[in-house]
Formats: C-alpha cells, structure tokens, sequence
C-alpha cells in the first residue's frame, strides 16, 4: 500500500517504439473476437453479476430511493466512443453508478458504461474482485484510450479524483481542480466526444464531515472519512447513504475532430477548464432550483 | 523463407527441439543446427546438436564456421520455480550477453535474431494498464529475480538492436503457456484438485497454447519482423473463469495479507508458488496481441481454448499415463541413424515429390526397362550367379535401363530378390511385379513385392 498511487490521468513516460509502427487503425481490425461462451468480457465484466447488482441495489437506489431525474440523456451518442465526465463527491458516492443506470434506463440505446476508478480497488481483497465485475475499469490513459478508440464504448471519468472525495460536506459542490488534464487529452487522442455531466443529491447521500488520517494510513484505505452512518456501522455503513433526491444532467458533447489535437497542451488545459466551468455552472444552476434536498 | 542456416539455442528444452523439428521440415532451410548443455530430449531428421558449455563461449565459431544467418535464442528461463536463482541468472543474463556477443563482429554472418521472452516484463502491480502494449515501460522496478533476469536480458538485446541495425532483432515476449508438454508453475497449479487463489482477488490471465508458442518462433523466422511483439492469446479470463474451464473448484486459499508466509507455509507440503506467480495471483495481467496479429501472424487458440485443451488433458492424463513410451535420446544411436552409409530406410521427408509428368516418364522407361529385359532373357544363356546382388538404384533417383540390374535378374534367387525389395521404389516393385508375373512367375517373390506395396500403401 506504500505505492504511490496515481490520482489523475497522465500518460506515463513512453520508451522509444521499437516496434515498427503499424497504423492504429489497422490494429483496429485486429481486436479480439467475442466469445459468445463467455460471461466476462477482456476486461472483467461479468455479465451475470453485472446483471444481478442492476436489478437489485442499482435498481432500488435509482428509481426508490434516490428517485433520480434525468435531463439531456439525448447528448450521449448512440454509437461510437465518448467520454463522459461528471463531478464527484462523498464518500463511497453513488454518483457514478447512477449515471450508468439513467444511460441504461433513459437512452434509446442503452449502452453499457466504464467506470474509470482508483487504482487502488485493483490492490484491494474484495474490491476487487467485485468492481471490475460490475463494469469499473482502473483509470488509466492506456485504458481509458482502448476504450473509447478502440473498442468505441463509453468511459465515464471524475477528473477530480480522490480530491473530490476528500472533500468535506462543507466544501459541497464546489468543483476541485480537473487534474492535468489528462482526460481532455485522452478524448482528443481518441478523437472522441466529452460529454459534460452534472449531479446533484450525491453529495447530500453521502456527506463528510471529516477525515482522519491516521485511520486511513492504518486501514490502508483511499481514505477514511466520518459520515452519518460510518464508521460506526462498519464497512456497510459506507453504503449507508442518506436519500437525498438525485438530479443528473448531460450536456452538449464537446467534440474533437482534428488529428494530434492533443499535442498541444495550451489547448488541452482550456478545453479542461472549460468543462469544468461548465460543469460548475450547471450544477450551480440546478442548485438554486432546487427546493428542497430531499424532494427536488 | 528469410532465413537458411539457422542455430537455435536451448536445443535439449522443449521449445528449441520443436522449432528445429518443425523448421528442419522446410526444404528451403538449409541447415539447422542445435546448441545447448545438454543432449536434446526429441528426435530430430537433420538437425546437428553441438554440445556447448552453459556460458555459451565458444559459439561465435559455431556461428562463423556454419555461416549462420539467424539465431534464435530459446533458452530464457521464465519461471523460478523450475532451477535455483544463480543458475536462472547465469542462464538469462550472463547466456544472452554472451549469445548476443557471438552475432557481433565486423563480418558476422548473423542478419536476424529472434528472441524468446516473457510478459513477465512487464511484472504485475496495481496500477498497470488493463493491457499492456510493446512500447509501454514497467510501472515499478522489477522485484523478482526472474523479472528482473528478463528486463536485463531485454536491455542488452536493445542495446544489440541499436549498435546492429542490419541485424533484424525480433523479440516475442510470451504469455503464459499451457499445453499437455510444458512444465510451468501456473500448470502444476491448474493440476491441483481446486485453483489456489488469493482471498479477495480474482486476477485476469492471459494464455497462448504451446502449439501458437512454436509457430509464433517460427513465424519470426520465416519473415523478417524486427521489434518486439507480445505473444498471447485472444480473450483474458478472470481466474475463476479458469478454475470453471478446468473444471475445479477454485480455493481461495491464501490469505491478501501475509501472502509470502502462507507460501512458504505451503510449500512445505509440496505446492510451489514462485514470487512472480503470486504477483500474478493477485494482480493480473493482460497484454495487447495486436502487432504481433498485424505482422500476419494468425493464432490456433484463443486464451480459453488453450485453458479447455488443458482440462481435457488432466482429465485425460491419469488414464493414459505410461501408455506411450518416452523418447530416449542416444548420441551413437541418433548419429548412425543420420550418417550411416548401412541406414536404407531413411524417412527423408524434405526430397520433393515428383510431378505427374516426372512419373509419366518414370513409368514409360520402367516399362522399355521391363521389355528389354524380357528380350535379353531369351538370349542370355543360363549361368549361375556368382556375383553379389547388384547395388539397387538410389531411391527417387531417376532409373536408367542400362544401369538396370536386368541382365542378371533371372539369375537371382528368389530370397536374393526378396531382400533386393525394400530398397526398391513403388512404381520399381510395380514393374519388377508385372516382369515376374510374365517371365519366372515365382509365387514367393510376387507375393513378398505385393506385401511390400501394400506395407509402403499403408504407410504413404
């Protein structure tokens, strides 16, 4: 656990290719068939799991306990790759899992979601275990790029990483920093479309009113954070959460047709900080409409 | 077929004797010849074993003196389970530089190297790629003696590449392998009656089957693919996919802390798990197959065949155990079977078949042959015979009646005539057949050239 651990989306140091160059879209072709026999994907996804989790905790959560409401699900394509990117906050939040449940509910094509999360789930018993199972793939650039060029799916990322769930209920819904921009620069190499998305409720479900340290070091958790429900129910109280009413909004995609966009890196760090003013924005927007935290 | 005098290092290991048994098959080869400590373990039809030391010293003038043109180099050890640490290093730092060293030279014959390696490169960590590809470095530092052997190994090979660009370098790094003839750690595991694993974890493999292991080698060898490849099957299983393949139920019987006390616990009673297998156990591994695909090379088995071909081999396993003999290797033996002027059956599979028209003319000769023969019977007067059955014609060489052994046939005794057959060719035995039947019509000697048809029949 002493590793450090990468929080953001930056492409690593590259050794020179030894490989003679083949043309990406040529390696394309060369992606692995489907074996219809099987029940997890390349990437550990399993579809009877998945398929139980959705019908059962997903499906209770969205539709009776957040009771979520969904604007703009027509921004999500309907084919090919994008990334879509959504604040984040809480403890344990259930942001992200809400958001794959509204694309698979309100979608005319429902399409499945990648949930790019910590490395540290992959180094954790249990956890991983299950969330690779549940369709969550580490956040990495290598990754992150296979999805959305190669395999055209759709990845959803919190640039602002373990920072956003650091925070405290008092800093609610004030965006942190976007990272460096990693996840720009993954959508323009991919050449994939960013589709802003903005929730509001999750940070109510699951409030933080502080962190300690030492128990995080001691745990070797992300982060040990005190919430109405932990850490005094134990581990489940985690998912302990508060039925705050759920609000999510998909805004107009961001798309990046040029080749090598992502080379320069000026314009790599507007675009991210424009999708995060615009996220900022939104959610401000849907905060002062909203009337009540728990009713909408 | 780029390459025509070919060495190959780890002969006497698994993956050596079956490349030089498959490319000793191409007639556009031109020699193979085979290096290693030890005497090899499988038959080979032409293939010379050269006994070496382990440093590999001396093969800079095997190298000159066969004017080879391409070394392949299969000796690395990927798995530390199978010898002690300071032999692994020796072997796979210490034989790779001095192989490496034998290709150098201002006037090296050596225009193409083809290395076997190991996605152990890559190691295992927790915040690697879901895939990982050529041009990505490790994450962390190596940990593991044999992981660390095998990024050292890849640096000289670099570092060879780069001083040599008219050498072609082609490095495969391999996946794990499964398959019924090799011996890894991971298969002892999968041998086991439940799939150990670590409690909480349920890591991602990838596989190639030894078959795709042997063509990958000579895929490298027929073409020209400098740069390094990831060899492994499509599709990457979870763990417990694995044991549900197999068949097994799978145990999670290590514990996610204190993982390297309970391996030595268990050691003891005989399950070897090596450091860099428990760093998979719990972490993973996938490696991107695409390049190595690109460069047109098309795997037999995806990760999950390979997994299926390996459970129905353990199935298999303990009801035919012993029925096959072992292949024992024995130098005077192999060496008079190949050179040998007394050794008549040789199954040499390299000659080329001969064309239609080619047996056309065959046939038409044989049968001037068969008429001539019967003229000179009534002519000749009877006499005994005191000479030695005359030499047969050389197999597949075109016959000439006037070197025929017609002028004395008649005069052979029918056990003479009998053991003239074995050496004669089919459309000969044909002829000779028709001949005997026509002129002394011996019961015996036609029915001894019909047992040898139909004995070549079976066997063609």
């Amino acid at each position: 656990m002493a590793e450090p651990r990468r929080t953001t989306l930056s492409i690593r140091e590259r050794e020179a290719p030894a490989t003679a160059l083949v043309p990406a879209e040529q390696l394309k072709e060369h992606l692995p068939g489907v074996e219809p026999e099987r029940r997890l994907n390349d990437w550990g996804r399993s579809e009877r799991i998945e398929g139980i989790y959705d019908r059962t905790v997903a499906d209770f959560l969205y539709r009776y306990w957040f009771r979520a409401e969904v604007e703009g699900i027509e921004n999500v394509p309907s084919t090919g790759g994008a990334l879509l990117v959504s604040n984040h906050a809480g403890a344990l939040p259930p942001d992200a899992a809400m958001i794959a449940k509204a694309i698979k509910e309100e979608h005319a094509h429902p399409r499945p979601l990648n949930i790019t999360v910590e490395h540290f789930f992959k180094g954790y018993p249990g956890f991983s275990m299950l969330v690779s199972k549940i369709g969550c793939v580490p956040a990495h650039p290598a990754n992150v790029h296979r999805l959305l060029y190669d395999e055209e799916q759709l990845v959803l990322v919190f640039p602002e990483g373990r920072k956003a769930t650091e925070k405290l209920y008092k800093d609610r819904y004030r965006l942190r920093r976007f990272g460096r921009g990693g996840f720009v620069e993954a959508a323009m190499r991919a050449r994939a479309p960013i589709v802003p998305v903005c929730v509001v409720g999750a940070e109510e479900s699951a409030p933080v009113f502080a962190q300690i340290g030492l128990m995080q070091r001691l745990t070797g958790f992300l982060y040990f954070p005190i919430t109405p429900t932990f850490p005094h129910f134990g581990l489940l109280g985690m998912a302990g959460y508060l039925p705050a009413k759920f609000k999510l909004r998909f805004l107009e995609p961001i798309h990046f047709e040029e080749e090598g966009m992502h080379e320069d890196k000026a314009l790599v760090q507007t675009v991210a900080h424009e999708v995060r003013a615009r996220i900022q924005e939104n959610v401000w927007d849907m905060l002062a409409k909203r009337k009540s935290v728990w009713f909408g | 077929m780029d390459s025509k005098r070919i060495l190959i290092t780890g002969i006497s290991r698994y993956w050596g004797g079956r490349l030089a048994q498959a490319l000793e098959a191409f007639p556009e080869v031109e020699a193979v010849i085979g290096v290693d400590n030890e005497e090899p373990q499988v038959e080979f039809e032409r293939t010379e074993y050269v006994k070496v030391g382990a440093q590999h010293a001396l093969l800079r003038r095997v190298v000159e003196a066969a004017e080879i043109d391409t070394v392949v180099d299969t000796r690395l050890v990927v798995d530390s389970a199978t010898t002690s640490s300071s032999k692994a290093h020796e072997n796979n730092v210490m034989g790779t530089m001095n192989i490496l060293a034998a290709c150098t030279g201002p006037d090296s014959p050596v225009r193409k190297v083809v290395f076997k390696s190991s996605t152990h490169y890559y190691g295992c960590h927790q915040d690697d790629p879901a895939f990982f590809d050529e041009t990505m470095r490790r994450p962390h530092p190596p940990r593991t003696g044999i992981e660390r052997d095998i990024v050292e190994a890849e640096a000289s090979l670099t570092e060879f590449a780069e001083r040599h660009p008219e050498t072609a370098v082609t490095t495969l790094r391999f996946a794990n392998v499964l398959g019924p003839d090799v011996e890894t750690s991971h298969i002892k595991l999968f041998s086991l009656p439940v799939v150990p694993m670590i409690l909480g974890f349920d890591p991602r493999y990838q596989f190639v089957h030894e078959d795709d292991v042997v063509h990958a080698l000579e895929h490298a060898v027929k073409h020209r693919a400098p740069g390094t490849f990831n060899v492994a099957g499509d599709g990457v299983l979870a763990l417990s996919e694995v044991a549900g393949l197999l068949g097994k139920p799978y145990a999670p019987l290590l514990p996610p802390w204190g993982t390297g006390i309970a391996t030595s616990v268990i050691r003891r009673i005989g399950i070897e798990i090596p450091p860099e297998a428990l760093n998979q156990m719990r972490f993973g591994r996938g490696v991107d197959n695409r390049r190595f695909k690109a460069s047109g090379f098309h795997y037999q088995h995806t990760s999950r065949e390979a997994v299926m071909k390996l459970g129905e081999y353990l199935r298999l396993h303990p009801v035919v155990r012993g029925a096959q003999e072992p292949y024992r290797y024995e130098r005077e033996v192999e060496d008079f079977l190949r050179w040998s002027p007394h050794v008549k059956n040789t199954r040499d599979r390299t000659a080329p078949a001969l064309s239609r028209e080619q047996l056309v003319e065959l046939e038409r000769l044989l049968t001037s042959f068969a008429d001539t023969a019967g003229m000179d019977l009534g002519a000749a007067a009877p006499a005994p015979a005191p000479e030695p059955p005359p030499k047969p014609p050389k197999p597949r060489s075109r016959p000439r009646p006037a070197r025929a052994p017609s002028e004395h046939y008649d005069d052979l005794a029918a056990e003479e005539v009998i053991a003239l057959l074995a050496s004669l060719e089919r459309e000969d035995l044909a002829a000779l057949h028709r001949y005997e039947r026509d002129h002394a019509n011996r019961t015996r000697v036609l029915g001894a050239i019909d047992s040898v048809l139909a004995r070549r029949g079976s066997r063609v």
